[in-house]
Formats: structure tokens, C-alpha cells, sequence
């Protein structure tokens, strides 16, 4: 609407012509969302009904498929006795902590990279060859050196999500603005200044899509990392529970994570929302 | 072009690091079941591929992991392509390809294990369900993006649904579509190893676990190694393959 308010150089009448129109296409645009909103409720509803009603048609086993009722049900005592929230707990530590590690590293490691040529010549091969390798293959050799304790969960969450962190930091502070840098540098900057306050903000909104690309991938090899050594935890817990045949809690085990892995992504959007209010790409989403 | 010495130069820090692995464990700074010198690691992988097991146990990864993956991108890739096409279709389903878009796709290993047993059918199922999401989405955006100037004059020409969608909707998504393509060879590669790692009776994963339960740690560490080389091999091979398909382009 800001953009519509300010035409001093229109006429007055061009003025309310241009307002209706915006407003019209605000309300259109208004409805079709809504109208997907619900849509969207709806097809999610339909799909835990149609889930309830295929498992209680008797054309499945409880086993291969328990109700959706039952899944809701194990939650709700899970939650009562304090078992959800310890392996909630526990994953959600184990992923995070690997997560800021990760971050921090990697942007620090990026940062360095993109400032010494000796650091950049001896990590370059190592990121470009290790980023796309299966790093999951590494667990058991962490577990051989770190032991089945949280360190070696975590350490393999940080060995996973800090190659998208390092890379995307790399290429965000190469794609700053030369004419930036070269003003700050007039202006006296002192090379700490220009890392810190024009090259890692102006490299902010690729260090974020890093991040978020980090996040999932995190949350991702903690829950294999559980289910590989065992114990609490939301990945582990699911694990015992496919041992024992007990396919209710397998079932929670997945609605959790699922709640988990929503509910990470979009505070991280919140989050780059939120980091990028001076940036012009959140203006343009309002 | 590059030059040999530039190549050298570049990776240099590779040759460097195993270098100083064979002197860490050769000099025990290290203990040496904990890192077994590089070159005893090269000795059992010769003697892993001569007695066959490597060369067994790969070929029932790859036919699972291409399986799956092959899987993924012919209904994923549809899927995505239907829905910008669609919209009612895409008003339905889209949020269902949001709500299964950050889970963790790890989360499915048991439940595909409850479903299909201990086998390829439940590796094959995982893959395929864990891949599909990124290729819908890319197929998705893609086609979304195509020029409607071509789709309105190709309708006009008389191009029928199909024709269209391959000969104009295709093309112009391939480059999105490729790219969701390339999450998911990555993401098959992380889901094949780990759910062999977890619960399996062949494949990599289950060699590696089984090399280190016997306490074979050069074997480990060998095939470890083989199993990240083909993961790099595989995403520069699928770049190449991007580069040739996206040649009209320029």
C-alpha cells in the first residue's frame, strides 16, 4: 500500500484510481491466499482421515500401519510419562549444538579462506573434493575414535553441516560489491572493519541460504547418528522401537521428528526474516 | 585450460594430508587400530576387490541406490511437472510436498524396514521416497517459471497436452529440474550408506559395519574411503551429464 501513497506527482483523481486498483489487487491476491491456506488445511486433513480410515479398513495389519488415533494416543503418554520430552531433548541438543558449531566454523573458516591465500590454497581442494562425499560413511570411524557418547554424535553433525556453511561464506563475500569495498577502504576502513561490517553483512543473505540448506542436513545425520549407536533420543527411541515390533512407535517416533524438522525450518525463516529486514528481498515478499 | 603444474598445485593439500596420515601412524603419534597407516588401507582395499567382497556388496548399493533414485525422478520429476501445469492439482498437493519437505528423511529408515524387511525392497522404498521431494520441487519451480508467450503459441499451433509438455515445459524446467535431480543423487547416497550401516545383510554400509565389528579396521577404512570417492565421482560424472543436456542453451 506504501507504494501506492506516495504519488504527489499524479493528479488527485489519477491518485484514487491507482489506490482502488491496488486495493483491488491486494483483496484478489488476499482471497487467493486464503483460499489456498485452506486449501492446503484441507488436503492435510484428508490426508491423516484417509490415513485413520486405510488403517482401520482391516486391509492392513495394526503392524504395517497403526491408526492415526493410536500414533496421537502413544504420543500423548509418551509426553505424560517424560519420555518424548528427554528424546526430545537429547536430539534436539545433539542436532543444534553440531548445527552453531558448524556455523561458526564455517563462517569463520569462509571468512579466513576468503582473506589468506595459504588457508584458501590448503582448504579449497579439501571443501570442493569433501562437500559432496557421503560423510555419513565416516560414522563408524568417529565411533572408533570418539567412542558411542554424545561428542561423536556431534562431531559428525559438524563434519556434515559445515561444508554448505564454508561454501556458501566463500561465495557470498566474493560476490561483494567491489565499488563497497573500495569506498569502505577510502573512508579508512581497517581490513578487520571491512570483514566485519561490510563484507560479512553484505554476504549475509548467501551465509543464511548456507545456513539453511545446514540446518536440515543436521538434523538429518543426528537422527542417523541415534539410530546407528542407540540410546535416547528421538532416533535411537524409534530404533528400539522397530526392533521390539512396535510399529506405534516407530509411527510417533516419525510425526515427531516431522513436527521437529517443520518447526526447525520455519524459525530459520523467521530468523533470516528477521536478519534481512534492511535487506531488499524481505521487502519485496510483504 | 589448465595446466598440469596448476592442477598439481590446486591439489597439493589432498597429498599433503595423506602423507601426513602414513607418518602419523607410521611414527605412532596415533594409535594404529585407531588410524591404520594409508598404505595398509591400500593393501586391503586390493585384497577386498580381489576376494570380491567389495565389488559384491557395491553392486547390491549401486542397484538399490539407482533404483531408487531412477524411481524418484520419473514421479517426482512428473509429479512437479503436473503440478505447475495443474492447479488444482498443485492447490492440493503442494502443501503435502511442504509438509513432507523438512523431514528429516532419515526418520523413514525403520518404518521402510517395518514395511519391506531387511532387503533391497526396503532401501529401494526409502531412496525413492527420500529423493522424490527435491525433484518435485525443482520440476516444480522450473515449469512454473516457463515463458507462457511459448506455451500460449505453442497451444496455438496446435500442440496437444503431451507434446507440449514435452517439447516446451521440459525444456524450459530442465535447468531447475536438474539441479533438484542433483540434491537427490546426493541425498541417495547418505541414505543408501546409512540404512545399510543400520540394518542390512549386504552393501557397503553393511561391510563397513561388519569390517569394524571384526576389528578390521584397514578393511574399514578402505571401503569407507571407496564409498566417499564414488560419491564425489558421482556428483562431477552428473555435472558433466548437466553441462552436455544444458548445451542448447547459451
Amino acid at each position: 500500500m506504501a507504494r501506492v501513497e506516495d504519488t504527489s506527482s499524479l493528479s488527485a483523481a489519477e491518485a484514487v484510481i491507482a489506490r482502488d486498483a491496488a486495493r483491488r489487487f491486494d483483496a484478489v491476491r488476499r482471497l487467493d491466499l486464503v483460499f489456498r491456506g485452506g486449501a492446503g488445511l484441507f488436503s492435510i486433513l484428508l490426508l491423516l482421515v484417509a490415513w485413520e480410515l486405510f488403517a482401520r479398513s482391516g486391509k492392513v495389519t495394526p503392524f504395517m500401519l497403526p491408526a492415526f488415533s493410536a500414533v496421537v494416543e502413544r504420543i500423548y503418554s509418551d509426553a505424560l510419562t517424560g519420555d518424548l520430552w528427554r528424546n526430545l531433548g537429547l536430539t534436539m541438543y545433539r542436532a543444534l549444538t553440531g548445527f552453531v558449531i558448524a556455523a561458526v566454523g564455517g563462517i569463520a573458516l569462509g571468512a579466513l579462506m576468503s582473506r589468506n591465500r595459504i588457508v584458501r590454497w590448503f582448504f579449497d581442494p579439501i571443501i570442493s573434493v569433501g562437500f559432496p562425499m557421503p560423510k555419513i560413511a565416516f560414522l563408524p570411524i568417529i565411533i572408533l575414535w570418539l567412542g558411542l557418547y554424545d561428542v561423536s554424535k556431534i562431531s559428525i553433525v559438524v563434519f556434515d553441516a559445515i561444508f554448505p556453511v564454508v561454501t556458501a561464506t566463500l561465495a557470498g563475500i566474493a560476490a561483494v560489491d567491489t565499488e563497497l569495498i573500495w569506498s569502505a577502504r577510502n573512508m579508512g576502513a581497517s581490513e578487520r572493519e571491512l570483514m566485519w561490517q561490510i563484507k560479512l553483512p553484505a554476504a549475509l543473505p548467501q551465509i543464511l541460504t548456507g545456513l539453511q540448506v545446514a540446518l536440515p542436513i543436521a538434523l538429518i545425520v543426528a537422527i542417523i547418528a541415534e539410530m546407528a549407536m542407540g540410546g535416547y533420543g528421538l532416533g535411537g527411541a524409534m530404533m528400539t522401537a522397530s526392533r521390539f515390533a512396535d510399529s506405534r512407535g516407530v509411527f510417533a517416533g516419525i510425526v515427531e521428528i516431522a513436527i521437529v524438522g517443520y518447526a526447525l525450518i520455519k524459525a530459520m525463516t523467521l530468523v533470516r526474516r528477521r536478519l534481512l529486514a534492511w535487506h531488499e528481498e524481505t521487502a519485496e515478499r510483504t | 585450460m589448465q595446466t598440469m603444474a596448476q592442477i598439481t598445485m590446486r591439489y597439493l593439500p589432498l597429498v599433503l594430508l595423506a602423507l601426513v596420515w602414513e607418518a602419523a601412524a607410521r611414527l605412532h603419534v596415533v594409535d594404529t587400530s585407531a588410524l591404520p597407516p594409508l598404505s595398509k588401507v591400500a593393501v586391503a582395499w586390493f585384497d577386498l576387490m580381489r576376494d570380491g567382497e567389495l565389488i559384491n556388496n557395491g553392486a547390491a548399493s549401486l542397484y538399490r541406490g539407482s533404483a531408487g533414485l531412477l524411481l524418484a525422478v520419473i514421479f517426482g520429476g512428473g509429479l512437479g511437472l503436473w503440478m505447475a501445469r495443474w492447479r488444482l492439482l498443485d492447490v492440493f498437493v503442494n502443501p503435502l510436498v511442504e509438509l513432507f519437505y523438512p523431514l528429516p528423511k532419515s526418520a523413514l529408515i525403520p518404518v521402510t524396514v517395518l514395511w519391506l524387511g531387511f532387503g533391497d525392497g526396503s532401501k529401494i522404498l526409502l531412496i525413492f521416497l527420500g529423493c522424490m521431494i527435491p525433484v518435485t520441487i525443482g520440476a516444480y519451480n522450473g515449469a512454473r517459471g516457463s515463458d507462457h508467450v511459448l506455451v500460449w503459441s505453442a497451444r496455438s499451433m496446435g500442440a496437444g497436452r503431451l507434446r507440449m509438455m514435452w517439447d516446451v515445459v521440459v525444456p524450459s524446467a530442465l535447468p531447475e529440474l536438474l539441479n533438484g535431480v542433483r540434491t537427490a543423487l546426493a541425498l541417495a547416497f547418505i541414505l543408501l550408506v546409512s540404512s545399510e550401516l543400520i540394518v542390512s545383510q549386504k552393501g557397503f554400509g553393511y561391510l563397513i559395519g561388519y569390517l569394524g565389528s571384526t576389528g578390521s579396521y584397514e578393511g574399514m577404512y578402505a571401503v569407507v574411503l571407496t564409498v566417499a570417492f564414488l560419491g564425489f565421482a558421482a556428483d562431477r560424472f552428473y555435472q558433466l551429464l548437466m553441462q552436455w543436456l544444458l548445451q542448447w542453451r547459451e
